[in-house]
């Protein structure tokens, strides 16, 4: 689906011609991230992650492929073959660093996309599929994370593998058999280190198919924006070339300065100095910690001590870890205030803004803190209002909220007045 | 019969068609979930056999079992004496000293080094490492402390250090698993 007023595309050269009574893939992309995409005009820097996103993803594939040209899933040299590429290998080390880098500013951006997410409402109907879409290309995301943590084989590798496939193992009755079957043995080993990384190269490229769905399940309804108003008139949007296709070239400038920063100036400063151990089953690290973009949910899993009731407090963290994700897909269903954009919505930004973002915020802290007091009893606080945001103020806020009056279009709320929108009759019926 | 009613030929050829196929489906699948259970070789190297007779008593090694460590402790009698002298219903799991050694051995205490909270090695077998505040082993990632039973005490670890299967093959030799 497309606005009535979207530009239509009309190949002028012949083999152009030719090409899309055939196979119309140029006219796919046309009408996807080109001219034939209206976009609405008052899109702020929050809407750029997403383009930002997909460069993350096309930065990780290829630098990934480079490394496996120089990488072997093998115990006994894995760690040694990442060290030679960053030592022998022609910008070895520059292809490991931008891998490792980008997959924590891949982590950063979408971040900041999710939370955009949250305060604009953007999965609310008729957004719903791209919402669901985008929680589960995050799961994929975060599984690639971790199983590509584990191919250089050091220490944090090593002994990341070995806590969360013990995650798997709290599962009553089936938890032991589980977990040996996910690792293929009793402790990760060669057979564990050969399957994540054949996992670690396929999911990228479901991920790539899930984003694929993402983006057309975007197009159905077009893209939100800051107001939440819907699109009305053809004055409420520009098309997403040449203008998106601008500012998002211009934000990607941006970011290429910051990931450059961080690759040639701070290349470690994300990673843990016990990587650089080569693993050992013999000993464990004094501070196990997982990467830095799982420190919310690593601090909510160690935030249950107490058993609860008949399930064991090992089990009751795994289960609140997996369900502080789970949680997004209930989402649009929670929330169901009428209004879209937190800027029209007192309440909910209030809870947002001094709610969600600290509770987050502290988890982070937390979960990459030792686990000792005060950071257990701090993260249980955290934990509590978080899933108590979702599933009690959302419910109730969205009830009692009364929001602020919404501009009549996006015309109106970018120029002050929309005159002819208002006398035309509705272009989107 | 009418072609028309009842079970006809086709819905027949339909049912048998889609159960062959589903019966070929799961066929497939046992295969692809089955190979990434544990090989044959990682199997076969789940047995091991240690030679304990360098080990004084109030010493303690740690060997290597399904690549994974495990502590062979030679326990003093005053360690003995207090792991008797604690009353097992005050434990989280419990159990008694006896209950977790081999009858007449009493003094050889045999137990994986992997701390039941999240896998890590817990420290006390090796030289100068320190034992904790119930003078068995110590977990120095979450806090977890055994007593010298390797019994769970404080922490947040949910069972005692587990105890594998084992059997002195000699009075000096130990097969585990």
């Amino acid at each position: 689906m497309s606005f009535p007023w979207a530009n239509e595309y009309k190949p002028s050269h012949p083999f152009m011609q030719w090409m899309d009574d055939r196979l119309p893939l140029p006219r796919l992309v046309f009408n996807s991230v080109g001219a034939g995409y209206p976009v609405p005009r008052n899109l702020n820097y929050f809407w750029n992650f997403g383009f930002l996103a997909a460069l993350c993803l096309i930065v990780q594939i290829v630098t990934g492929i480079v490394m496996a040209m120089h990488y072997a899933a093998n115990t006994a040299v894995a760690f040694d073959t990442i060290e030679m590429t960053v030592r022998d290998v022609n910008w070895g080390w520059m292809m490991r660093y931008a891998h490792a880098n980008g997959a924590s500013m891949f982590f950063i951006v979408i971040y900041v996309h999710i939370f955009r997410g949250f305060y604009y409402g953007s999965y609310k109907a008729p957004r719903e599929m791209v919402w669901l879409l985008g929680v589960v290309i995050f799961l994929l995301m975060m599984a690639t994370a971790f199983m590509g943590y584990v191919l250089p084989w050091g220490q944090m590798s090593f002994w990341g593998a070995k806590v969360i496939t013990g995650l798997f193992g709290a599962i009553p009755f089936v938890g032991e058999p589980l977990q040996q079957w996910l690792l293929g043995g009793f402790a990760p080993d060669n057979a564990a280190l050969n399957r994540f990384f054949s996992l670690h190269y396929l999911l990228p490229f479901v991920i790539v198919g899930v984003v694929i769905l993402h983006i057309w399940a975007l197009h159905i309804p077009g893209s939100s924006n800051p107001t939440g108003v819907e699109v009305k008139a053809e004055s409420d949007t520009v098309p997403f070339y040449p203008y998106y296709v601008a500012k998002d070239g211009w934000f990607i400038g941006v970011f290429a300065i910051v990931f450059s920063l961080m690759l040639f100036y701070f290349p470690n400063s994300l990673g843990h100095p016990d990587n650089y151990i080569p693993a050992n089953p013999m000993s464990t690290p004094a501070h196990i910690v997982p990467e830095w973009y799982f420190w919310p949910f690593y601090a909510i899993l160690r935030a249950f001590t107490q058993d609860f009731f008949f399930i064991p407090a090992k089990l009751m963290g795994v289960l609140a870890m997996f369900g502080a994700i789970l949680v997004w897909f209930f989402l649009p269903w929670l929330d169901k205030s009428p209004v879209r954009s937190g800027s029209y919505r007192p309440l909910y930004k209030k809870f947002f803004w001094f709610g969600l973002i600290p509770a987050m915020a502290v988890l982070f802290y937390c979960g990459g803190a030792a686990a000792a007091e005060p950071y257990v009893m701090i993260s249980q606080l955290a934990a509590l209002y978080y899933f108590a945001h979702f599933l009690i103020v959302l419910p109730i806020v969205s009830a009692i909220e009364k929001p602020l009056p919404l501009p009549y279009s996006i015309t109106e709320s970018v120029l002050g007045t929309d005159e002819a929108a208002q006398l035309a009759p509705s272009a989107t019926v | 019969m009418a072609e028309t009613e009842g079970v006809r030929r086709r819905d027949f050829i339909n049912i048998a068609a889609v159960s062959a196929a589903g019966i070929a489906g799961v066929g497939v699948v046992i295969p692809l979930v089955s190979q990434m259970s544990a090989s044959a070789d990682v199997l076969a190297a789940s047995s091991t056999e240690i030679d304990i007779s360098a080990i004084q008593p109030g010493q303690a090694i740690k060997a290597v079992f399904r690549k994974q460590p495990v502590f062979v402790r030679n326990l003093t009698p005053k360690e003995i004496e207090e792991a008797n002298a604690v009353d097992t219903a005050s434990l989280r799991d419990p159990q008694t000293l006896a209950e977790r050694t081999k009858e007449g051995k009493e003094n050889w205490l045999i137990t994986m080094g992997v701390c039941t909270h999240l896998g890590c090695v817990p420290l006390g077998a090796g030289e100068g490492e320190i034992k904790g505040e119930f003078g068995g082993y110590f977990c120095p990632c979450h806090g977890s402390a055994y007593d010298t039973a390797a019994r769970i005490r404080k922490g947040p670890a949910p069972k005692n250090l587990e105890v594998p299967e084992y059997a002195f093959t000699t009075d000096t030799v130990v097969q585990i698993g």
